[in-house]
């Protein structure tokens, strides 16, 4: 079980891109306290300083002095930007593991690409990827704007209707990284994130084909019971789970809802409770998300909840 | 410098007394509706932009009490939005660009030497105008209709389908009653700079602030456009199923974010160019001495004034701007960078080698110099696209605006207010409520501010109304929630100086800080027509500069609200021309014009019904005066001989 995931920060970079950008950071940021303390202390020896025979040439000789170390320091950082620009565009490697990345009010769907359509995979709120191998994560957006931002593995890209744009990343340590919607994109715009879980290779392909199977057949009376209520029920309309007969598109996939480590877009962590209370009033939790309250006796919920628990 | 407190040239009874006939407004409430007088304008528009700073800073106060702890629940999300929204786009458009312009409204005319602003109806109208527009923001809001898409209104999420009730459409109206507003006000500043500056006033001896608003002014003019059509466009979306901006249907969302920031990134420079022109005016008054460098620093406003055009895509670096495009505008923005650092070199040059006086502006002014800096010196970081990819629409760029803004543009207003206060009311502020007012602002500013810049380094993006105590960003959210009850407390203090000043301050004189420009010529508060003896001026700083016996303007009639027109270079006189009298019309043309942009909100039938109102009351505005001799008249051939700088006065006043 992975608890919701707080590592969100530009200045603990974990994969190329973001050291990069993150030592483009510290230049600008020693770069930009120099400046702050020189020009300070010129002003306040403009302030107190007694003597006032300054010569006018000798006033203009100063602003064009500190006028040119201004222009040399621009130029200084503009270089540094676009070498750290074009280390950042792109890993360019064969062997990228691709994901489509979409963005939905207010959660994200998941895709692994595959040459075999049978192959790919399709889940949401939560990506795998082999730590050391570049990803390219091809995004969009299935209504409005959202943006996808990893601040420990790079920087961020929007997700536009009508477009899809490709950013590269790469972790290169185990770890599971927070990215969090940047754009804003309605009420629940604050509860929009998603984990991105970096493991070794072998994990990685072994999760993959993991969630390349069909859904888990329910083994006893109370999972049976709780997939008849999830079947009859408006949840189908949205949900998928692949291997039954609920095939809603709208909704986040639910085929192995249990390997996640959380719930409603990052927001929660996976237990049985807050998946509980979720699916009861998930507007009590994200209020004007699209998932509606679902009333039922407490028997039908804890039937459900054994159901869905399985779903590994 | 010559000495600052010398007289006047002797008054003429009769003069003033049929001056003010002349061009005093009608007593009591007709007189308040009907006038034209650039300085009850100016002031009128002061005061309300101030109102919409205290109700701006309520809301966000309202924000940063919801989000000092994780998982707050004093605001839904759904009034966070509207609340977000209603102050981003009212600190934009009903408080930072009005409150600017309504400074040059007063001292402009001032400033050159002017009896008027030009086309003073149009002003009239503006605020008017403005009024609508302030109107259209917040009613909405206390009926639970405020826009709640962002001052930004990002299509698709703008659009019908996402945003179903009438708040975008309020968003967008709002938009068009404040640009209407404000191109009026940028026209008129335009032409009344080119136009009517006192003879003698060349280019080359412009007040630097009058220079900021002639910039301003005209990036107004060149960047308000792309906004309206922007949000005319969005609203004909939404009413009437255009497909601008609807991918669905060949639309382009991204086409919103240019136009949007077309005009979005000259709108910060629009902001804090009148801001950086008083800050040179204060150095030059405190330092006594003339500006260093001006011509820099003027050449550095312009300059910042186009290439503020030329960046606007550093806005939109997130959306997979290609690397050729987004270096160029990389570039832009860190070119931009150096005229603002020229300026700073010029104030530190000025105040080296003059003899700087802390009085209450200087202060504010110096608090300007930590704010801004900080705040340019992130821009230069903004401009790096990587960087820029990390840290857009985090707390960093949160940090980053306010930094700027309010260090560009609250603290010299701020400064602004105590600096001319003594010329609109005749009394002088405290200073030590000025000092205290400073401090407390200073620093509830700095720490609400500077965290915020820790915050977005640490993941934390803008517009959310929450956060989850994972995060680990209660901690900093806390602490500036103190920032936000000592900037309170500098506000009031400032309230409260303000006020007790108006009541029992000391008085001022016409110039009490032994300045140099031409507004200190004139009485506190000036005449309904500024000047007794229009003047002419030998120097940059004509009160400083000009010989005991400069001549002054004659020849103009005092029965008619007459006005000298000057020639655009060289200030020399061309004609004079007759400038309306005071008119119920422009509050009656406003009205019409706001009919049609409220009921197009509702039915685009109205923009045909209300066409008709606005025909009538337009006619009533423009339709000729009865009397023969007025309107534009050469200046008759006697007075071409008219005393210019350093030539003794050939006579007086006529």
């Amino acid at each position: 079980m992975i608890a919701v995931g707080v590592l969100q920060n530009i200045l603990d970079p974990a994969g190329p891109q973001a050291a990069h950008i993150s030592r483009l950071w510290w230049l600008m940021f020693w770069v930009a306290a120099a400046v702050f303390v020189s020009v300070l202390s010129f002003l306040l020896v403009a302030l107190v300083k007694r003597n006032r025979a300054s010569t006018e040439s000798s006033l203009t000789f100063g602003v064009a002095t500190a006028t040119a170390a201004t222009v040399a320091t621009l130029l200084v950082l503009l270089g540094a930007t676009m070498f750290t620009q074009r280390s950042v565009a792109s890993l360019g490697a064969a062997s990228a593991v691709t994901i489509e990345l979409t963005g939905h009010q207010f959660w994200w769907e998941v895709q692994y690409d595959d040459a075999d359509p049978s192959r790919r995979v399709t889940t949401a709120n939560e990506f795998h990827i082999p730590v050391g191998r570049p990803v390219v994560l091809k995004v969009t957006s299935r209504d409005v704007i959202h943006s996808f931002w990893a601040p420990n593995l790079t920087g961020k890209r929007d997700l536009i209707p009508g477009y899809t744009t490709a950013i590269w990343l790469q972790a290169d340590r185990p770890d599971v990284f927070r990215a969090q919607c940047a754009e804003f994109c309605g009420k629940q715009h604050a509860h929009m994130a998603l984990d991105i879980v970096a493991e070794p290779e072998d994990a990685f392909e072994k999760w993959l084909d993991g969630q390349r199977k069909p859904s888990q057949e329910p083994t006893d009376d109370a999972q049976l019971h709780g997939r008849d209520v999830f079947m009859k029920r408006q949840c189908v309309l949205c949900h998928q789970i692949r291997g039954t007969s609920a095939n809603g598109l709208v909704g986040p996939d639910l085929t192995h809802l249990a390997t996640r480590g959380t719930l409603a877009a990052a927001t929660l962590p996976n237990t049985a409770g807050h998946l509980g209370g979720w699916i009861v009033n998930a507007q009590a939790i994200k209020p004007g998300s699209q998932m509606p309250p679902n009333p039922m006796t407490s028997d039908e919920l804890q039937s459900l909840l054994a159901y869905l628990e399985s779903l590994k | 410098m010559s000495e600052p407190d010398r007289e006047l040239p002797p008054v003429v009874e009769d003069d003033a007394a049929m001056l003010e006939r002349t061009w005093g407004d009608e007593p009591g409430i007709v007189g308040w509706i009907t006038t034209t007088d650039h300085k009850r304008i100016g002031i009128r528009y002061l005061v309300t932009a101030f109102i919409f700073f205290l109700a701006g800073g309520v809301l966000a106060a309202l924000m940063r009490y919801q989000l000092s702890r994780p998982e707050n629940t004093f605001l839904s999300p759904d009034l966070y939005n509207q609340i977000f929204t209603t102050h981003g786009s009212n600190m934009m458009f009903l408080f930072a660009v009005p409150v600017t312009q309504a400074l040059g409204i007063y001292f402009v005319p001032l400033m050159v030497g002017a009896r008027s602003i030009a086309f003073p109806r149009l002003i009239a109208y503006s605020y008017w105008m403005y009024v609508g527009g302030g109107l259209m923001l917040w009613i909405p809001l206390f009926l639970n209709n405020g826009p709640d898409a962002g001052w930004f209104a990002y299509t698709p999420l703008s659009e019908i389908l996402y945003s179903p009730m009438k708040r975008v459409d309020v968003w967008a109206q709002m938009i068009t009653f404040t640009e209407v507003a404000a191109l009026a006000i940028a026209v008129s500043l335009v032409t009344t700079v080119f136009k009517m500056r006192a003879p003698g006033m060349s280019l080359n001896r412009i007040p630097v602030f009058v220079w900021g608003m002639v910039v301003q002014s005209f990036m107004v003019i060149f960047a308000m456009p792309a906004v309206m059509i922007a949000s005319t466009a969005l609203i004909l979306d939404r009413l009437v199923n255009t497909h601008f901006f609807d991918t669905e249907r060949g639309g382009d969302p991204l086409l919103w974010q240019h136009l949007f920031w077309f005009f979005g990134h000259p709108e910060v420079y629009i902001i804090f160019i009148p801001g950086t022109a008083l800050v040179s005016t204060f150095v030059t008054t405190f330092s006594r001495r003339h500006m260093f460098g001006y011509l820099a620093v003027v050449l550095s406003l312009v300059s910042t004034g186009f290439i503020g055009f030329g960046l606007w895509v550093h806005h939109m670096f997130a959306t997979g701007i290609p690397q050729l495009g987004a270096s160029f505008f990389t570039a832009a923005s860190i070119i931009v960078a150096i005229p603002t650092g020229i300026q700073f070199f010029c104030w530190i040059a000025t105040l080296w080698s003059g003899h700087p006086q802390l009085k209450t502006p200087l202060i504010w002014a110096m608090g300007f110099f930590w704010v801004f800096l900080i705040g340019g010196l992130t821009g230069v970081m903004l401009a790096a696209v990587p960087l820029d990819i990390q840290v857009h629409d985090t707390y960093f760029v949160v940090a980053h605006l306010h930094y700027v803004l309010i260090g560009g543009t609250v603290f010299p207003l701020f400064g602004a207010f105590y600096y001319w206060f003594p010329k609109f009311t005749g009394r002088m502020m405290n200073e030590k409520l000025g000092i205290t007012s400073f401090i407390l602002f200073f620093l509830g500013f700095n720490i609400t501010f500077f965290p915020m810049h820790i915050l977005g380094l640490h993941g934390m993006p803008r517009r959310i109304y929450t956060y989850l105590p994972e995060t680990g960003w209660g901690t900093l959210n806390g602490l500036e929630l103190i920032g936000v009850v000592l900037m309170t407390l500098g506000t009031l203090t400032f309230i409260v100086d303000a006020w007790m000043s108006l009541r029992a301050g000391v008085a001022a004189g016409n110039d009490p800080w032994l300045a140099g420009t031409l507004e200190w010529l004139t009485s506190s508060p000036p005449p309904a027509y500024n000047f007794l003896h229009p003047p002419t001026v030998a120097g940059r700083e004509p009160v400083w500069d000009n010989p005991p016996d400069q001549p002054v303007v004659v020849g103009l009639r005092n029965d008619v609200r007459d006005v000298l027109v000057t020639h655009v270079m060289d200030g020399t006189p061309d004609h004079r021309t007759e400038f309306p009298d005071p008119s119920k019309w422009p509050l009656l043309t406003a009205m019409a014009t706001s009919a049609l942009f409220v009921g197009s909100i509702f039915t685009p039938r109205a923009v045909i019904t209300c066409l008709l109102p606005l025909f009538v009351t337009m006619t009533g505005w423009f339709w000729p005066k009865k009397s023969g001799e007025t309107g534009t008249q050469p200046w008759p051939i006697e007075h071409r001989t008219l005393p210019m700088p350093n030539e003794p006065p050939t006579g007086k006043a006529a």
